[in-house]
């Protein structure tokens, strides 16, 4: 009985939370005394495969190349695991949207719960997972003979992205359930890393008062090589897209430097946020709760502070 | 046609919630309870799509400790036509609410299902993608955006990249996410007109469902806390600090 991971991508590459999530896998596989396999699905995702069979630790990538998996349809891709499922003690997938939106499908399918958003493996049957919002630990022992489990990736360092020589072995597919069809998506398109993965974040809020102003932020962030984020506040507030959001219901982050900038510091942002290595706060109302989580605060307008950080940047990072 | 909501009763958002002394959960004695705010936006969904004549009538299921009634009321205070009960004092999880909503569904036939998509309380994000599988109905999660015409469906799904639409023939679950909608309030004539409403009370005995936890809580710990730091005065004591203390750029 092995440990199976189910790769994250987008059809020619392997997103960097699989490696997150392999990293937890390989901590079960060692306390259970059995190996590491990745299932990629999706189609003409040969590459992907071949990229998975690279990461280290990883004993054997499955493939399963159907058109019915190109969009990673979750009706589609569960009858997938749930037929694989008689081989695994534990399946695994980073908790992101395509891991939540799949992973507790499977769960009902094999009659047992899920384990969402493990942050530690403590034995092959018990985890830590944060709770309201990260405001409490839970340890979770799982009595179900199969574990279907979500994985923080900023809890896991990922493990290296070479150094394997799995093999690559193609699994009968299950095709389409027939149930949904994907119609489109509309990805952002952005040069800067992202959110989950860069080493440095800035991260705006209410007080950036319109998605024009984000333009101050985006230009320390290119000094940086940072991602640029944002509070639940600014995104309802329409000044960037959603999948800026870093929080309890949008991504979890831990960058070395995270800079929130106009952002007060609700519960709900700390508890995406506050696994961050260095926190720097930018606010010009000095009670503002971010600051009791800052390792750097500096009070002050931040349409004034801002453009002086990007030009103090300019001249020190040359 | 009938939509059917699910309401799970929380601690309040606004509430700094505590963990007990003995590590075995958190304090919820004398703690504002309320529903949960995802859950809010799929009863304002169900309202809206009824408003809109896709819909006759929204049923407001919610299971756990009879106090849960009063978030099946505050759901009938915002408009909801009746409500259910699945009454226990069994912890929940679930796989077990999936199942217990699938019982009702059973009976009460509706063809949309609209639940939030995570409870802020235990952050599982589960319930409506285990309830889709156990029906073998499409599931459409992290809705932002709803579109119903006679039995076809169009949902806009917030993801990590963007968004991403996908379609489908009704019955499904839809789980709501933020930018779905902006809930209404309750006003005072609707709270009264709320207490008429009927609320059926069943059990999980009666539904026949087996609501055992899969998962034994061992313990229950508070985070690490992060210590704050100092304040800086200028711009370039920042830097100064990020580049020779932190080390971070």
């Amino acid at each position: 009985m092995a440990v199976l991971v189910v790769a994250e991508h987008d059809g020619a590459a392997l997103k960097p939370a699989t490696l997150n999530a392999v990293a937890a896998a390989a901590e079960i596989a060692r306390l259970a005394g059995s190996d590491v396999h990745v299932l990629v699905a999706g189609s003409g995702c040969a590459a992907v495969a071949e990229a998975a069979a690279k990461i280290a630790g990883v004993a054997k990538v499955r493939l399963a190349d159907d058109a019915a998996y190109a969009h990673g349809l979750a009706e589609n891709v569960a009858p997938l695991l749930v037929k694989l499922a008689p081989d695994y003690s534990h399946i695994l997938a980073p908790a992101t949207t395509a891991g939540k939106n799949l992973m507790p499908r499977v769960a009902a399918l094999l009659d047992v719960m899920q384990i969402s958003d493990i942050s530690a493996v403590e034995a092959a049957d018990t985890f830590v997972r944060p709770i309201y919002a990260g405001n409490a630990l839970a340890t979770v022992q799982s009595k179900d003979p199969i574990k279907v489990i979500t994985v923080r990736g900023t809890a896991f360092p990922p493990v290296e992205a070479a150094g394997g020589s799995a093999a690559v072995e193609p699994v009968e597919t299950t095709g389409s359930a027939g149930l949904t069809e994907f119609v489109r998506a509309e990805l952002s398109k952005s040069e800067r890393p992202e959110l989950t993965s860069a080493r440095v974040i800035i991260s705006g809020g209410r007080g950036m008062q319109s998605g024009e102003n984000f333009r101050l932020l985006e230009s320390v962030a290119d000094k940086l090589g940072a991602a640029v984020g944002a509070s639940r506040a600014a995104v309802d507030a329409g000044f960037v897209p959603n999948d800026y959001q870093v929080g309890q219901t949008g991504k979890i982050v831990a960058p070395e430097l995270y800079i929130a900038v106009g952002i007060s510091g609700a519960i709900q942002h700390l508890a995406g946020m506050k696994d961050s290595k260095v926190i720097v706060a930018i606010n010009k109302d000095e009670e503002a709760p971010i600051f009791q989580v800052a390792d750097y605060g500096l009070v002050g307008d931040l349409f004034k502070v801002v453009p002086e950080l990007d030009e103090e940047l300019g001249k020190r990072l040359k | 046609m009938k939509a059917l909501v699910a309401v799970k009763r929380v601690i309040d958002y606004n509430v700094k919630v505590r963990v007990k002394a003995d590590h075995t959960g958190v304090e919820t004695a004398n703690v504002k309870m309320s529903m949960n705010p995802f859950d809010e936006i799929a009863v304002e969904e169900a309202l809206r799509l009824r408003e809109a004549g896709t819909v006759e009538e929204v049923i407001a299921v919610s299971a756990g400790v009879p106090q849960c009634q009063e978030t099946i009321r505050t759901a009938l205070a915002m408009g909801a036509d009746r409500g259910v009960l699945i009454q226990t004092e069994a912890e929940l999880q679930p796989l077990a609410v999936a199942k217990l909503l699938k019982a009702v569904i059973e009976r009460e036939q509706p063809e949309i299902v609209i639940i939030g998509k995570q409870a802020i309380d235990d952050d599982c994000n589960q319930t409506g993608q285990m309830l889709a599988a156990l029906l073998g109905w499409p599931q459409a999660t992290f809705a932002s955006k709803l579109a119903i015409s006679g039995r076809h469906a169009e949902v806009t799904r917030e993801v990590d990249g963007g968004l991403e639409t996908v379609a489908f023939d009704l019955p499904a679950i839809v789980t709501t996410d933020l930018r779905l909608n902006e809930p209404r309030y309750a006003s005072l004539p609707n709270i009264m007109k709320a207490k008429k409403k009927p609320i059926a009370v069943t059990t999980p005995e009666e539904l026949g469902v087996d609501v055992a936890p899969r998962l034994v809580t061992l313990k229950v710990e508070e985070p690490k806390k992060r210590e704050g730091g100092v304040k800086v005065g200028s711009v370039a004591e920042l830097v100064d600090k990020l580049k020779l203390e932190a080390r971070v750029i």
